[in-house]
């Protein structure tokens, strides 16, 4: 279909940008300064509010916004889980809380750091930055990266800052290519170019990173998987059928889902996702929707509300006519899960999805999107989900 | 028995009753000395003073004298192997009354001679057999009669005797016996000596006589016991300069100072910290529960009493008119009645077994418990902290109970921590009036409850079936006028369900006490590690926090560290302002009369002395009533010395 060229670019210099963003702090656009500015007046108050309590023999503490199920509302009428207003404190006076409370500080004065010299920073790279033995003992500040991820977390929420505010970005994880050309760091990427490994969703993607191109696609099809997305890639589908074609690596994460939430906003793309057919595919379906609990704070540049789940659906075992090769029994642990999504309130007064959990359930098995091969080897490109797209049947 | 009608007839009736004769009980006891504790060498040894200081104890308490006790062993032939005997003298002297010349041979040489066996009264000494069993022994491996000296007056000579034993009569033999001035000078100006020589093996350990004589003076706190063992005797050491006086006697120190068992180059002495006698207990009569039918008939058979009534009254005890009459009423039947002036010539057999079986089903008041003497709670802490190195002593006596018409009592106590090892079984030692159990600890009634009482409830671990293990020694002492021993050797508690649940119940209330301290002490501890974990935090933050807002680290860190110290300050409990060591309080605990805390060589909870109390009715030393009179006293006082009133506080909630 169309094939339109952009700037053509050395195939060295693609995955560099990547990896270092925002690498010219010189051309730091007015905004981004305002931005960190911002930031860096947060931690000033939270750190402020401690010495307050301190000098004055109060108890120093920090209102941690609490990040659980307990806390996350679901906002029907925009369709995406939001954030509550429970916070718990966090003391320094408290055993089991005193050395989260340090290690905030530290990851406080960390991104304050950061912003001061215009760097951003990894998480692995974070939990380095703040990692040493604590004065006269052999205590790390941090055991592992895991503790130090969690802290992080907890100081977007307190101080009401994004990741990329903090300067800090995850690992990247993901692949797109398609009809599109992106403009990352100033550097021109386009995605029908990208060989057989695709372009690598970076884990920043707001517009002071990353801005669109040309956009030609019609609509964006996600896959779970980077098999499944070799296929459509192999098969140049996204060609085919002028789209663009993306995969998350199991749950998507907050990069690939900032991506697809800009593709849909800012120029219209429906999103239609091609996952298993389990209560993990399900999910990671209502996470794209919706939001997720952990980063319900984020939902409003995150979850896609139009997002439409194609397939695999459980009534594809009869009307595919699969054999009996693609079932996989459901587990307890599924079956659990499954009656656990199923009562999400996003998912409780969604009819057709109740019919579909139930669907699986009484089929008693789940299918992955690879079991289609069972078929032909491109049976999912050639014929699944062109007469899904035809029939325009899926689930929203 | 007699084979009938047989050619070849073993033994005929005729020939057998030739060989039949009395069996003599010293001859029995030469053939099964095992029984009465001289099993091997080194258990004859230990019985062998045991036994004379038993002896010495009782005598001196009866005739109401702090007794004074030296034991010595001199090694006369080492052992040619450590497995083997050697040859030993054991000299036992005590500054009891003595003994009046013409009962010596009746006491040291004839089996089953005694006044302690025909009464119900509260003593070491049961059945009579000990000492003269010993000298038997020893006449037995050595051929060397025991040698007795005892002065019976002050002033006069003393009689040195010395004894044989014809064993197949039972009757004793004097081979010597002169009058000698060569007898050390008593406190008491009499006292009796024996001295024997027998084969033996003296060895250290958990049944030794060490052990036995540190349990000894745990249980005896107003005794004072000099060792002197076969290493140290050699060394010569000179008796009669020992200073006795009365004047130098520590008293239980009010100071905090603690009296301990003191080692010299040549002797173990184990002092008296407890300067007075335990109370002189009341011999009773039998109480109708703990008779059996047979010694019923046989008391109904001697008594001088011509009718029920008064047989009854003379015999027993809590059979009052009104019982008689309502036995003799259920005893009687259509043919035959009986009443309390019923002739006891004419109660047959038949009837006396109706008379007996309508007792057993009366409804009898408990035995009177006057004649039960319990070592204390006091006497019991001091005990302890002379024998056992810990830093928490507390102690619990029960009220009297009865098992099967006898009176008993149970006491416990325990000491923890301090320098005992914690990753050992609990030592267990037990007590049957006043003495040291030391074989056959897990056939013991006492052993059992230790076994029984759930010490997880007192932060004690305990293995499933097994004594607690931590750093922990606990006392049992059973005070009775008949104590039931499993076997004549006197090793160990029979297993009485009413023994056993008053056993339980005083460690039970040891243990709460004994749980209230660890917990006060882990949480101390945790108050520590917490402090510990803020101040290592504090470091930190104050940097992170000059960082993001460039305050004064120092000052911040200063801020942060006081509010860590207020935030902790149970863990400060023991520290003053200088942060120097002074006394925690210890709480509530502290005040309790039944428990005392060591810290740093120091009491540090001393008590009171109730002396005037204790002096005019020692019997009731450890009833609840004066325990709280003290008690209260205690707070008083313990408010005046408070350093610091602040702190006070800080426990109660």
């Amino acid at each position: 279909m169309a094939k339109k060229r952009t700037t053509k670019k050395s195939p060295g210099r693609k995955k560099a940008p990547a990896k270092t963003s925002a690498k010219k702090p010189a051309t730091k656009s007015k905004s981004v300064a305002e931005r960190d500015e911002r930031t860096s007046a947060r931690l000033t108050t939270l750190a402020d509010g401690i010495v307050k309590s301190a000098m004055s023999g109060r108890e120093p503490k920090v209102e941690v916004p609490t990040r659980s199920a307990g806390n996350t509302k679901w906002n029907k009428s925009r369709g995406i889980l939001q954030m509550g207003s429970g916070t718990q404190e966090r003391q320094l006076f408290n055993l089991g809380q005193a050395r989260k409370f340090m290690q905030t500080l530290l990851h406080g004065e960390g991104i304050k750091k950061l912003i001061g010299e215009g760097k951003t920073q990894s998480l692995r790279g974070m939990y380095y930055q703040g990692l040493h033995d604590i004065m006269g003992t052999k205590e790390k500040t941090f055991n592992d990266q895991t503790e130090s991820d969690a802290i992080l977390e907890d100081l977007e929420v307190t101080i009401g800052a994004l990741r990329e505010e903090l300067h800090v970005f995850a690992k990247k994880r993901g692949t797109m290519v398609g009809n599109i050309t992106v403009i990352d760091s100033g550097d021109t990427i386009d995605c029908r170019r990208m060989g057989s490994g695709g372009y690598a969703i970076p884990s920043i993607c707001e517009p002071d990173v990353i801005q669109f191109d040309s956009v030609e696609a019609d609509f964006v099809l996600h896959v779970e998987k980077d098999t499944v997305w070799q296929r459509f890639n192999e098969d140049k589908f996204w060609r085919d059928y002028n789209c663009i074609l993306t995969e998350g690596s199991g749950q998507p994460t907050r990069g690939v889902r900032r991506m697809l939430h800009r593709l849909n906003k800012e120029h219209g793309l429906p999103i239609i996702c091609l996952l298993d057919c389990d209560p993990w595919g399900h999910y990671i379906y209502s996470v794209i929707k919706q939001g997720s609990i952990s980063l319900a704070f984020e939902s409003e540049r995150l979850a896609i509300p139009e997002a439409k789940f194609m397939g695999i659906r459980s009534s594809d075992y009869q009307r595919c006519d699969l054999s009996d090769d693609v079932k996989i029994t459901l587990n307890d642990r599924d079956i659990t899960r499954a009656k656990q999504i199923a009562e999400y309130p996003w998912f409780a007064d969604n009819k057709p999805w109740q019919k579909e959990i139930q669907g699986m359930l009484k089929n008693g098995f789940k299918m992955e999107v690879e079991g289609l091969i069972t078929k032909d080897i491109s049976y999912v490109t050639e014929t699944y989900v062109p007469e899904r797209l035809a029939a325009e049947d899926w689930l929203g | 028995m007699a084979k009938k009608s047989s050619s070849k007839a073993r033994a005929t009736a005729e020939t057998m009753a030739a060989k039949q004769r009395d069996i003599s009980v010293s001859e029995f006891f030469a053939k099964n000395r095992h029984l009465l504790g001289f099993d091997n060498p080194r258990k004859a040894l230990l019985t062998t003073i045991k036994e004379a200081v038993d002896n010495a104890l009782d005598a001196c308490e009866e005739a109401g004298i702090l007794p004074d006790i030296e034991v010595k062993i001199e090694e006369i032939t080492p052992p040619p192997s450590p497995q083997k005997a050697g040859r030993y003298r054991v000299t036992v002297t005590d500054n009891g009354p003595g003994i009046v010349r013409r009962q010596v041979e009746n006491i040291f040489g004839k089996l089953l001679y005694g006044s302690k066996f025909h009464r119900l009264k509260m003593s070491r000494g049961q059945q009579g057999i000990g000492i003269s069993a010993a000298g038997m022994y020893g006449l037995m491996t050595t051929g060397k009669p025991m040698v007795i000296h005892t002065r019976p007056k002050k002033n006069k000579p003393a009689h040195h005797i010395e004894l044989a034993m014809d064993t197949t009569k039972n009757v004793p033999e004097v081979t010597i016996d002169v009058e000698t001035d060569d007898f050390p000078q008593t406190s008491s100006g009499t006292g009796t000596r024996v001295s024997l020589v027998l084969e033996a093996r003296y060895a250290r350990g958990k049944t030794s006589v060490e052990a036995y004589l540190e349990q000894t003076a745990i249980a005896n706190p107003h005794t004072q016991i000099t060792f002197i063992p076969p290493d140290k005797a050699d060394e010569d050491p000179e008796l009669e300069g020992e200073p006795t006086d009365e004047d130098t006697e520590p008293e239980q120190a009010e100071s905090g100072d603690i009296v301990r068992t003191e080692e010299h180059a040549d002797r173990i002495v184990y002092p008296r910290t407890i300067g007075e006698l335990p109370p002189e207990t009341e011999e009773i009569k039998p109480h109708p529960y703990g008779v059996e039918l047979g010694n019923f008939l046989r008391m109904l058979k001697a008594t001088d009493e011509k009718q029920l009534g008064g047989f009854f009254k003379r015999e027993f005890c809590r059979v009052t008119p009104a019982v008689v009459s309502d036995i003799t009423k259920a005893a009687s039947s259509k043919g035959k009645s009986f009443t309390g002036q019923s002739w006891i010539k004419n109660i047959d057999h038949a009837a006396a077994e109706k008379i007996y079986a309508a007792l057993q089903d009366a409804k009898l008041r408990s035995p009177p418990t006057d004649c039960l003497a319990p070592i204390g709670v006091r006497q019991m802490l001091a005990g302890m902290l002379k024998g056992v190195q810990a830093e928490f002593y507390t102690a619990s006596t029960r009220s009297p109970a009865v098992y099967r018409g006898n009176p008993f009592q149970i006491e416990a106590a325990v000491a923890y921590g301090g320098d005992l090892p914690g990753d050992q079984q609990a030592r267990i030692i037990r007590f049957a009036n006043r003495v040291p159990l030391l074989y056959q600890q897990s056939a013991c009634c006492a052993f059992k409850s230790v076994v029984e009482t759930g010490w997880k409830n007192y932060g004690l671990s305990q293995p499933r079936g097994g004594a607690p293990v931590g750093p922990l020694v606990v006392m049992i002492h059973m005070a009775s006028v008949w104590v039931p021993f499993t076997s004549e050797s006197k090793e160990a508690i029979a297993d009485y369900d009413e023994i056993r649940k008053e056993m339980t119940l005083a460690l039970k209330e040891c243990g709460r006490k004994l749980g209230a301290y660890i917990r006060r002490r882990q949480r101390m501890k945790r108050e520590g590690e917490r402090r510990d974990v803020f101040e290592r935090y504090i470091g930190e933050i104050a940097k992170s926090c000059t960082a993001l807002t460039g305050v004064d680290t120092a000052e911040l860190y200063d801020n942060l560290m006081k509010q860590a110290k207020r935030r902790t300050e149970i863990a400060d409990a023991k520290l003053d302002e200088e942060g120097k060591f002074i006394k925690d309080d210890d709480g509530r605990l502290a005040k309790d009369d039944d428990v005392i805390i060591v810290r740093d060589g120091q009491i540090a909870n001393p008590k009171d002395e109730p002396k005037a109390e204790t002096e005019a009715k020692p019997a009731k030393r450890s009833t609840p009533a004066s325990g709280k009179k003290t008690a209260k006293k205690k707070v008083v006082k313990k408010v005046k010395k408070k350093r610091s009133p602040a702190k006070a506080g800080l426990f109660e909630g």
